[in-house]
């Protein structure tokens, strides 16, 4: 076949810009489409949804404080996005990151509490190891037994949730409760408060916004370039994109799975660990806040990809915080948010169907085009 | 340990069972055509507090029923909105449940904060005492002493063995679940099929949502169900997607809720967080069984598309 004319080439170059801006404009149709439904329940509700969204975006993004709560916000959810990304880059569905966050958060606990006397710059980075190998262990299991006995990696995250959300609380009801709550007699499930030498340092005075969000940045490139420029990144893609053909070419799918799994769970936890170390500064109960599923929905709102996560977090980040200053000014229950991210999962997920079904139609007229070519030279 | 107390561990087992057999036995239905639906907590949350407001404004013993009718209504509209997500869209199951999960919390907790407001209860379903069985000592009133919607749980196990395994429609079902191909081949519409199940599933885990909220803990508040859904699906895959292997999983989970309200009554040295753990536990280790993994549908978890199996 000779080569495609330079006409040809300049139609499928053409076409691929589409195909990037096509990729790009679905997510943003299905946000959209997800505020018409959510406008839709507000005004059935007697709420003027215009006024409640714009009390959200001005709440997010209108003042300092809401900025920077944004991105304190935002640092889990792109830490736990970066696991899914890579979990579902070698096609494994991690629903497991609130345990993994909750395991990640005990570690770092634990771990700073008993090391109390090391000095800060061996103490924090030693704290977010020790979180980083508890979440990733508590994704080794479902990858174990995903690799070992074939059991469904999704089933046994979700059964992993409960177990790490029970063991969170005999640990706070047990050995690590604030002995200041025993002696106050109220018992209040939840940790003393850690020593100040771990606190990650803030980014601003008075603000939430700490400096793990710059970490978890930094981790964003890091994971970029583990994906897609070393060889056991490229055989996780290489298992997620197709599975047999990984097979034949002598990739021990397993084993990769096996290790995204692993790496999710300890992205998770560092997640968890930051939201300690950094926000709360002591173990609570509720230490997850659903990070470990908006965290999913920031991943694929990314693209999966470890960088497109980065603006999906922040975007994310800017709801949660929006959501509850529209509560506080206007009485919307902040659960809209939740209703919200919901419906762009669905229409996300839904979506994709029309980027395959496209991405087919141009795979088969693009080759008919350099046919054709290749019939009339 | 008294008799009081037996018949109390008993009978609340029994009851804690009802939504996790509502739940399960909807999910298997949809499961054996193929798809898993990971939203049913959202479901359930969604069809308990639609039961609940119905229930609250409308006189009983009418409310009662209509709430429950209405629950299921609730069930199915969210089975629809899965069954064009994840069988007509083709999305990946696993993702679009969860997403159907978190609109479900939303939805429900927003709908309760505008309309309800604070926590209120309900009288709900009373006891019905069964005539003659009831008066059996100690198993009478542990069993036979439940509101209607318990005994409709259990009710449920026999007719869905019946549905799957003496009906057309169950052959339907399992055929579109284990090879779509052929069942396709042969004239059945898989996605019918499977839309339907779905949206059954979707009813059934409003009416688990509904008895929580009506007739086992009788009132309505945020996450209500704390993730029983979630179980609720492990259920389906402990149970070897057999009604009789889900009611044995469900009355283990329940006997173990119900042993976990009356440890601090008995005295036991466990502590009950740690117990709670066990039937989770219990259920990742029967998954690694591969009996069970050979009943699981072959086609479970993947979209059916004409021509390309």
């Amino acid at each position: 076949m000779p080569p495609a004319s330079s006409a040809t080439r300049r139609k499928i170059r053409a076409a691929n810009w589409n195909d990037i801006a096509f990729s790009l404009a679905l997510p943003l149709l299905a946000v959209l489409f997800a505020l018409v439904v959510c406008a839709v329940i507000l005004l059935l509700l007697g709420v003027n949804p215009l006024e409640a969204y714009a009390a959200m975006i001005t709440g997010a993004f209108g003042s300092v404080s809401g900025i920077t709560q944004s991105i304190a916000k935002a640092t889990p959810l792109l830490l736990v996005a970066l696991g899914i990304c890579i979990a579902f880059r070698a096609s494994v569905i991690n629903i497991g990151a609130e345990g993994q966050i909750i395991l990640g958060a005990l570690a770092a606990t634990a771990f700073s509490l008993a090391f109390r006397t090391l000095p800060a710059w061996l103490l924090v980075p030693l704290t977010m190891l020790a979180g980083f190998v508890a979440g990733a262990f508590w994704g080794f299991i479902p990858g174990v037994l995903k690799a070992r006995f074939g059991v469904n990696e999704i089933l046994s995250t979700v059964m992993l949730n409960v177990v790490a959300a029970q063991i969170l609380l005999a640990m706070l009801k047990g050995p690590l409760m604030d002995t200041r709550g025993v002696t106050a007699g109220t018992f209040l499930p939840q940790s003393e408060q850690l020593p100040e030498a771990v606190w990650l340092p803030k980014l601003a005075p008075q603000t939430l916004m700490h400096t793990g969000a710059i970490v978890a940045v930094i981790l964003a490139f890091v994971v970029y370039i583990f994906l897609w420029r070393t060889t056991i990144g490229y055989r996780i893609r290489a298992v997620g994109l197709n599975i047999d053909a990984s097979r034949y070419a002598g990739i021990r799918v397993s084993i990769y799975q096996m290790l995204a799994l692993t790496l999710a769970g300890g992205f998770a936890g560092l997640a968890g660990v930051v939201e300690v170390i950094g926000v709360q500064h002591r173990l609570l109960e509720g230490i997850t806040s659903g990070y470990g599923f908006s965290g999913i929905v920031a991943a694929l709102f990314g693209g999966l990809h470890p960088l497109g996560a980065i603006p999906a977090s922040y975007l994310f980040g800017s709801l949660l915080v929006g959501a509850d200053k529209m509560q506080r000014a206007m009485q919307v229950p902040s659960s809209l948010v939740d209703v919200l991210l919901g419906l762009v999962v669905l229409f996300v997920v839904g979506s994709q169907y029309y980027a395959r079904k496209r991405a087919a139609r141009r795979a088969s007229t693009s080759v008919t085009t350099v046919e054709e070519e290749a019939a009339t030279a | 340990m008294n008799e009081v107390v037996l018949i109390g561990i008993i009978a609340s087992a029994i009851s804690f069972a009802t939504p996790y057999l509502y739940a399960a036995i909807g999910e298997m239905f949809a499961q054996r055509s193929g798809v898993v639906n990971l939203g049913v907590d959202g479901i359930m949350l969604m069809g308990a507090y639609v039961g609940f407001f119905v229930a609250l404004n409308v006189p009983t013993p009418g409310g009662l029923w209509l709430g429950l009718l209405m629950a299921a209504v609730a069930g199915l509209l969210m089975g629809l909105l899965m069954s064009v997500i994840s069988v007509t869209l083709k999305a990946e199951q696993g993702i679009s449940g969860i997403g159907l999960y978190i609109f479900g919390l939303g939805l429900s907790s927003l709908l309760f904060r505008v309309t309800i407001g604070t926590v209120k209860t309900v009288d709900g379903f009373k006891p019905v005492p069964i005539p003659v069985l009831s008066g059996i000592p100690i198993i009478g009133p542990a069993l036979f002493n439940q509101s209607v919607v318990v005994y409709g749980a259990f009710l449920l196990v026999p007719l869905a063995w019946f549905v799957l395994e003496r009906t057309t429609w169950g052959l339907k079902i399992k055929a579109v679940g284990q090879s779509p191909a052929s069942a396709d081949s042969l004239g059945v519409s898989v996605n019918r099929v499977r839309y339907v199940c779905v949206c059954l599933g979707g009813m059934l885990a409003g009416i688990a949502g509904a008895s929580m909220s009506l007739a086992t803990v009788k009132l309505f508040q945020d996450n209500l169900t704390a993730g029983l859904g979630f179980i609720a699906v492990a259920l389906v895959y402990f149970g070897g997607w057999r009604p009789l292997g889900i009611l044995i999983g469900a009355l283990l989970f329940s006997t173990i809720n119900s042993l976990q309200n009356f440890m601090q009554v008995l005295n036991v040295g466990i502590s009950p967080d740690l117990a709670v753990m066990l039937p989770y536990i219990i259920t990742i280790v029967a998954l690694m069984f591969p009996i069970n993994r050979a009943r699981q549908p072959a086609a479970l978890n993947k979209p059916f598309e004409r021509g390309e199996n």
